[in-house]
């Protein structure tokens, strides 16, 4: 019993990891309906910006909003410039987009940062709690998580801003027949995604340190929480990181013959008969569509 | 060159129109582009040979990865998995079973088959991104599959396993490389026929029909559930003969070559070829060898970034892929014949 228990626990500190990656993920995908697969990579050269930050000495802090604020602008500026002319193309054609914008990053940064791994400061320190299973980072990086999470609810949920941007990402027709502006919606969802993918991979970064191929892994999980909590609901999408993550650690533990190698492929697999059963996800909208 | 594949796709006024004359401009490309491929590689040296093989088997799963996504719509981002299915059912039966590698390709296809076949039962329930995150799923999963120690008698396990090169048959005088070439040329050339034929039947207008508008098509009495699942049986069946020629040309598999990387570069193929339009499987697939040659030469540090910006220059300047490019040539030359 202590032994599950323990595991779940540090399933939970992974998951958090999963958590905050899978609401930017959703972040993207209330924007622009579509998963970007290079929001990973976006985040890996953002905790970059962060720590070169660092290294001029700027205190942490002031690398942190600095490295935020200039992953926003960079998102939005990724839109403009790269995928608001795609707009009209097929979704196919977006996705190859996405998969350049992936190579073009990594490529850079392993250029500009070479492909060694880095150590990452955290704020929280690193004291273990409950008895070692979490650290206080772990700790720290889920209630970033949870803040993060409650500002995102007050924002799509409450301000006018937020709420234009989920009207323009589900239905840009009769959004701009009220009036909202649906091109500059799907550029400042860019740029929210881009921001909170820069929180995650700072937060991340202490645990998994930082090189230019850190967030592939980390991608696909936060893919595999987004869907399975589903796509349309950033709280979902924090349920499934944590849920990954726990159910990660205890096929490890549990199922005989699963050792790190085949961890990726039980997760994806356990996620799939959850999908087929519940093809919105755990806590999605069941979409309907008009005949 | 079939255009019935294109039904959704506007590509505006450069829709060639059915000829009266039997040597209509797109059968006489076909058939130069099909000259050159037989004729080019007499004149080339053994490793341009083997490019150009991979180029050729790479178009046949790329052309299977056109049936399933450009003609009924599911995307997949797993065809990685199938081609690895196909290598090694065929190294195994070769190595261990002795089986001839004429009779183990075939052999292998319907394996892939019977698997794609069945897989398209839980893609049934998925759409959009979640068909691509459960089919990118497989992709991931194949490789570590593969390694497992309780297969490694059979796989080889990480080192993979050796496949002997076919020797050319009938004491033919020429090089194993251009064998293997004029054999995977020769199953492609069947392949590209049976599938154009497969689009232009019955079935072929079933998948499109569901491509299109699925509650259309089930209110007009399309099986979804059949041709759906039919329609990734067939395109796992291909890559999977893709598959088993790629063991035989290179003569070794391993689980490290089928990674999730190279069903990306099989997605993009078909995308800058042009979806669903089958002659572009050719094109994405030479994109695909050649392009990161290319960037490689141009900067050693940068390769892909280089290759990402090629594949934005081809997706801004043609977003319909090579078929826009060839419509484009097709309706100039219209004009000049015409003027004539």
């Amino acid at each position: 019993m202590e032994l599950f228990t323990n595991q779940v626990l540090s399933g939970i500190a992974t998951g958090a990891i999963y958590a905050c990656m899978a609401l930017a993920v959703v972040m993207i995908y209330e924007a622009i309906d579509h998963l970007n697969f290079a929001q990973g990579e976006m985040a890996m050269f953002s905790t970059f910006a962060a720590w070169q930050f660092m290294q001029w000495g700027i205190p942490y802090w002031g690398a942190f909003v600095l490295s935020v604020v200039l992953s926003f602008a960079a998102g939005i500026a990724i839109e403009r410039a790269l995928f608001r002319p795609l707009g009209h193309a097929s979704v196919l054609v977006q996705i190859a987009g996405f998969i350049a914008l992936f190579a073009i990053i990594n490529s850079v940064a392993g250029l500009i940062w070479d492909f060694t791994i880095k150590p990452f400061p955290t704020p929280f320190g690193s004291t273990p709690l409950l008895g070692g299973v979490i650290s206080s980072h772990q700790a720290g990086m889920i209630a970033v998580t949870i803040l993060l999470l409650g500002f995102l609810y007050v924002f799509f949920s409450f301000t006018r801003v937020g709420l234009a941007m989920r009207a323009a990402a589900t239905m840009p027709e009769s959004a701009k027949l009220v009036g909202v502006n649906v091109g500059w919606m799907i550029a400042l969802g860019w740029g929210l995604a881009a921001a909170i993918g820069a929180i995650a991979g700072i937060m991340i970064a202490p645990v998994i340190f930082l090189e230019p191929n850190m967030m592939g892994g980390v991608l696909l999980y936060g893919f595999v929480g987004a869907v399975l909590g589903g796509l349309s609901s950033p709280a979902g999408a924090v349920a499934g990181g944590f849920i990954v993550g726990v159910l990660e650690n205890l096929a490890g533990t549990y199922i005989p013959g699963v050792g790190n190698e085949l961890k990726l492929p039980i997760a994806l697999a356990m996620i799939i008969a959850v999908l087929v059963f519940k093809p919105n996800g755990l806590f999605g909208r069941v979409q309907v569509q008009r005949v | 060159m079939s255009t019935a594949q294109d039904t959704s796709a506007d590509i505006a006024g450069t829709r060639p129109a059915a000829g009266k004359s039997i040597l209509t401009v797109p059968l006489v490309a076909s058939l130069a582009t099909l000259g050159l491929l037989i004729v080019v590689p007499l004149f080339l040296k053994n490793f341009v040979v083997f490019q150009l093989t991979m180029i050729v088997i790479y178009a046949i799963a790329i052309l299977s990865l056109n049936i399933l996504t450009g003609a009924s719509g599911q995307v997949s981002l797993g065809h990685s998995a199938f081609f690895a299915v196909g290598a090694y059912a065929t190294g195994i039966m070769m190595e261990h079973a002795n089986v001839p590698y004429l009779l183990a390709i075939p052999i292998a296809g319907v394996i892939c088959f019977v698997i794609g076949f069945l897989f398209g039962f839980p893609a049934l329930r998925l759409k959009g991104v979640y068909l691509a995150l459960a089919t990118f799923a497989l992709a991931v999963a194949a490789p570590p599959l593969f390694k497992l120690g309780t297969f490694e008698h059979w796989t080889g396990g990480v080192q993979g396993l050796l496949v002997t090169k076919p020797e050319p048959p009938f004491g033919l005088d020429i090089s194993q490389d251009r064998y293997v070439y004029y054999l995977s040329l020769t199953i492609a050339l069947i392949i590209y026929l049976l599938s154009v034929n497969l689009l232009n039947s019955r079935s072929g207008r079933a998948l499109m029909a569901i491509r299109d508008n699925e509650i259309a098509a089930s209110s007009m009495g399309v099986d979804l559930a059949l041709y759906k699942t039919l329609a990734f049986g067939i395109s796992a069946g291909f890559t999977g003969i893709a598959g088993a020629l790629g063991a035989i040309t290179v003569a070794y598999v391993a689980p490290d070559a089928y990674t999730f990387n190279f069903a990306i570069a099989l997605f993009l193929g078909m995308v800058i070829g042009g979806v669903g339009w089958l002659p572009g499987s050719l094109a994405g697939a030479a994109f695909i060898v050649f392009v990161p040659n290319i960037a490689e030469g141009i900067s050693k540090g940068l390769s892909y970034a280089v290759f990402g910006v090629f594949i934005f220059a081809v997706i801004f300047l043609l977003p319909n892929g090579a078929r826009q490019l060839a419509y484009y040539l097709y309706a100039q030359i219209k004009k000049l014949v015409s003027r004539f």
